[in-house]
């Protein structure tokens, strides 16, 4: 089977240049220039651009367990929709993710029914919850790419240090999702002029620094490589910052709503604005922005937290936290942060593909001869509407519902194979 | 502007959706009502055959049957919905118990509810006028429409009034809905209290005076307003002691010396006797308190009265 993918703007190396593609066996056969071969499918990209398949490191699909609000195979589908090939499942399902036999599940129904890659990332506790640690070395002979708690955050800092200290033992990336609960008690959203206004519990930017300042003092004592998740604040990038200039193995990553919206986004009480951990200052979104430019958030996460409509439609302090992110990346990050020109198009496309792909290792995040052939055609001159109807994740809960959006996916392709198609794209 | 403000129809659920006009055309009308709260048969059949809903998911006895002796000298029919000894606590949505009274036919709701927004989410799910009796810690507008009545019907316009607030402002939707109103008529309003019991960011929020010391908080102030002090603060580590916070933070003849000499005294209670205020002060000649309950009533029929359409 060879697929010639025609009249593309190929993304290789920074830059857009005209050609086309041919995929053979799952591979990238040939890339750029015109290819003279009698294909037995043609994929008329129409001059839009061919990226390297997106990769997401933080993804929560719900299954097993809470699967009326996501299943691996809506999730993955709503990954290809958004011209994402692989995406890294988090532990926090029903049961957790803590040992060997539920990272198979994942993996032979992500297999099996999946429209993406999917790795999986197992429990740094059992049942994360924060007590002992869990078979992390099992899990990895059985294809873990990292361990992480997500949801929750281990508080007890002897215990951290434990985990760590297991896990680099056997050479396992440990995902923190900062968040000191004394500090943030009942919080609802950020600390700040909009909490006190709207009368709200805040979770101060310190629940989240705290920890980060602990967690890399804890790393770097036991030697473990360290990454942290969807980092909300300026302070919080002050601490990676001097990690890094430290030389210690610490990364980070940064959600696309937290490049895009503030604190104020809360005044309408929507629910779908509520997320841990919450929008920020402006002082905050403008400082990761800039960390992000600079490459001290090393790459962006979607943080894809699917949640029913008869859960987020109630009263604000009710309602769970989390958004879904999977669809909307890349159209709301080159909508607010590209043609704003803030960020140049390679800068995110990196932040989505070589720079994730790095952190844990995985494969993919290139456009390349030999390289598997996972990628996705953006038109970014075509608009996209996130409405209810064209949502493939089982979950609405996006605050761009029912907003039009540039640079619309067209078709992904994953290992070769089409995982998503545009209905224009016949 | 237009002359007459209208209000048939529009919800209250915080003083930010009135102007300084609409609010001063509310004080009028509930001027009006409180002349009739006075006679010896209180009731009009203003609102005969509309329906008020109180819908109460949180606790409170006082603003409740405020709001429903208002509805009641108005002629409205009046249903009570309490979360307490409702499907609420079983399970049932908020969105589910509105569509439900909704179907009975109610035209106003009066809802106080422990969430922020939820008086938007009554009027979302009913379609129907609000008027918000208390959401959270977020506000409180008839509570701040009655002391703003309250300080007007003594001592006139508002403007350049020296107004000082003292308690537990963290947690005051009162303080909150005051500050918003307060503001829109030109008074100068200081909040106190110790730091661990006021938000951030309040100067830049409301445009008023935040101190930490009373003595200087109560420098010149026309109007001195006390808040219930609760002892749950104390367990949640936010101060010591009733006795220490009373040290620093009581009206008493000793601290009122710095307020001018005939500082209106008020509370939106219930009071703490001993904690917040002595008694010495809550039962002085200057003390409004009580007044206030009663031009609650009137406020309150006011605001349906104007809300529902009632025709004179």
């Amino acid at each position: 089977m060879k697929t010639l993918i025609k009249n593309a703007n190929i993304f290789q190396k920074g830059k857009l240049i005209k050609g086309e593609i041919l995929i053979e066996r799952k591979k990238i056969a040939k890339i750029g220039g015109i290819i003279p071969i009698n294909a037995d499918k043609i994929i008329d990209a129409k001059n839009a651009c061919v990226f390297p398949g997106f990769i997401d490191l933080h993804s929560h699909l719900r299954d097993p367990g809470q699967t009326y609000k996501e299943d691996i195979v809506t999730g993955t589908l709503a990954a290809a929709h958004g011209g994402f090939t692989t995406v890294c499942a988090m532990p926090n399902t029903e049961p957790v993710t803590d040992n060997i036999a539920s990272v198979e599940y994942i993996q032979l129904r992500a297999e099996e029914h999946g429209s993406a890659k999917v790795y999986v990332i197992g429990a740094i506790t059992k049942q994360s919850a924060g007590e002992e640690i869990a078979e992390m070395a099992t899990m990895k002979a059985g294809g873990i790419v990292a361990v992480s708690d997500d949801g929750k955050c281990v508080q007890n800092a002897r215990i951290m240090l434990s985990c760590m200290k297991y896990a680099s033992n056997f050479g396992i990336p440990v995902i923190i999702h900062p968040e000191d609960y004394s500090l943030a008690g009942k919080g609802q959203i950020h600390s700040g002029k909009v909490a006190t206004k709207l009368g709200f519990s805040g979770i101060p930017g310190l629940a989240e620094e705290v920890i980060i300042a602990r967690d890399i003092m804890l790393a770097e004592s036991a030697g473990a490589q360290l990454h942290i998740a969807h980092i909300s604040t300026e302070r919080s990038i002050e601490l990676v910052k001097n990690a890094k200039d430290k030389g210690l193995p610490v990364t980070c990553e940064v959600t696309p709503h937290h490049l895009v919206l503030n604190e104020e986004a809360n005044l309408s009480f929507n629910t779908n604005t509520k997320m841990k951990p919450p929008l920020r200052s402006e002082k905050d979104r403008l400082a990761c922005i800039q960390a992000l430019k600079e490459g001290i958030i090393d790459c962006i996460a979607t943080d894809h937290s699917p949640h029913a409509d008869f859960e987020k439609e109630r009263e604000f302090d009710l309602a769970p936290f989390g958004i879904i992110g999977l669809e909307t990346a890349f159209p709301v990050l080159y909508k607010n942060l590209v043609q704003t020109g803030q960020i140049d198009l390679n800068r995110l496309i990196e932040a989505l593909t070589i720079a994730p792909a790095k952190i844990l290792n995985l494969p993919g995040g290139i456009l390349a001869e030999g390289k598997t052939a996972d990628l996705t055609i953006i038109d970014l001159e075509k608009e996209t509407l996130f409405s209810a109807e064209n949502i493939l994740s089982k979950s609405k809960n996006t605050p761009w519902l029912n907003q039009w959006f540039p640079g619309r996916i067209m078709c992904t392709i994953c290992d070769g194979k089409i995982t998503y198609l545009d209905s224009e794209n016949g | 502007m237009t002359s007459k403000p209208q209000f048939t129809g529009r919800s209250l659920f915080d003083l930010d959706d009135y102007s300084r006009e609409e609010i001063m055309f509310i004080l009028e009308a509930a001027k009006g009502m409180k002349e009739i709260n006075l006679r010896e048969y209180k009731k009009i059949p203003t609102l005969r055959g509309k329906t008020v809903c109180t819908l109460f998911v949180e606790n409170s006895t006082r603003t409740r049957m405020s709001f429903e002796l208002a509805a009641n000298r108005l002629s409205a029919d009046v249903v009570s919905f309490q979360s307490s000894i409702s499907s609420l606590q079983k399970g049932e949505s908020l969105q589910d118990t509105v569509y439900t009274l909704n179907a009975m036919g109610i035209d106003l709701y009066c809802i106080r509810h422990s969430s922020p927004g939820s008086p938007q989410l009554v009027n979302k799910y009913s379609g129907k006028p609000v008027i918000n009796g208390g959401d959270g810690r977020h506000s409180h507008p008839t509570q701040a429409l009655l002391d703003i009545f309250s300080i007007w019907e003594k001592l006139g316009d508002l403007k350049n009034l020296k107004i000082t607030i003292v308690g537990d402002i963290l947690n005051s939707r009162v303080v909150r809905s005051n500050l918003i109103g307060m503001g829109k008529l030109g008074a100068k309003v200081t909040v106190c209290g110790p730091k661990t019991l006021m938000p951030s960011n309040m100067e830049s929020i409301y445009d008023c005076r935040v101190e930490f010391d009373l003595p200087r908080a109560l420098k010149d102030a026309d109007v001195v307003m006390g808040l219930r002090m609760q002892l749950e603060r104390m367990t949640e580590g936010l101060f010591p002691s009733l006795e220490e916070y009373s040290k620093h933070y009581v009206l008493s003849k000793e601290t009122l010396k710095y307020a001018k000499k005939n500082a209106l005294i008020m509370h939106p209670g219930p009071m703490n006797r001993g904690v917040e205020i002595l008694p010495e002060i809550a039962d002085s000649n200057h003390s409004i308190i009580v007044e206030q309950v009663a031009n609650g009533v009137a406020v309150r029929m006011a605001l349906m009265f104007l809300i529902l359409g009632g025709k004179v």
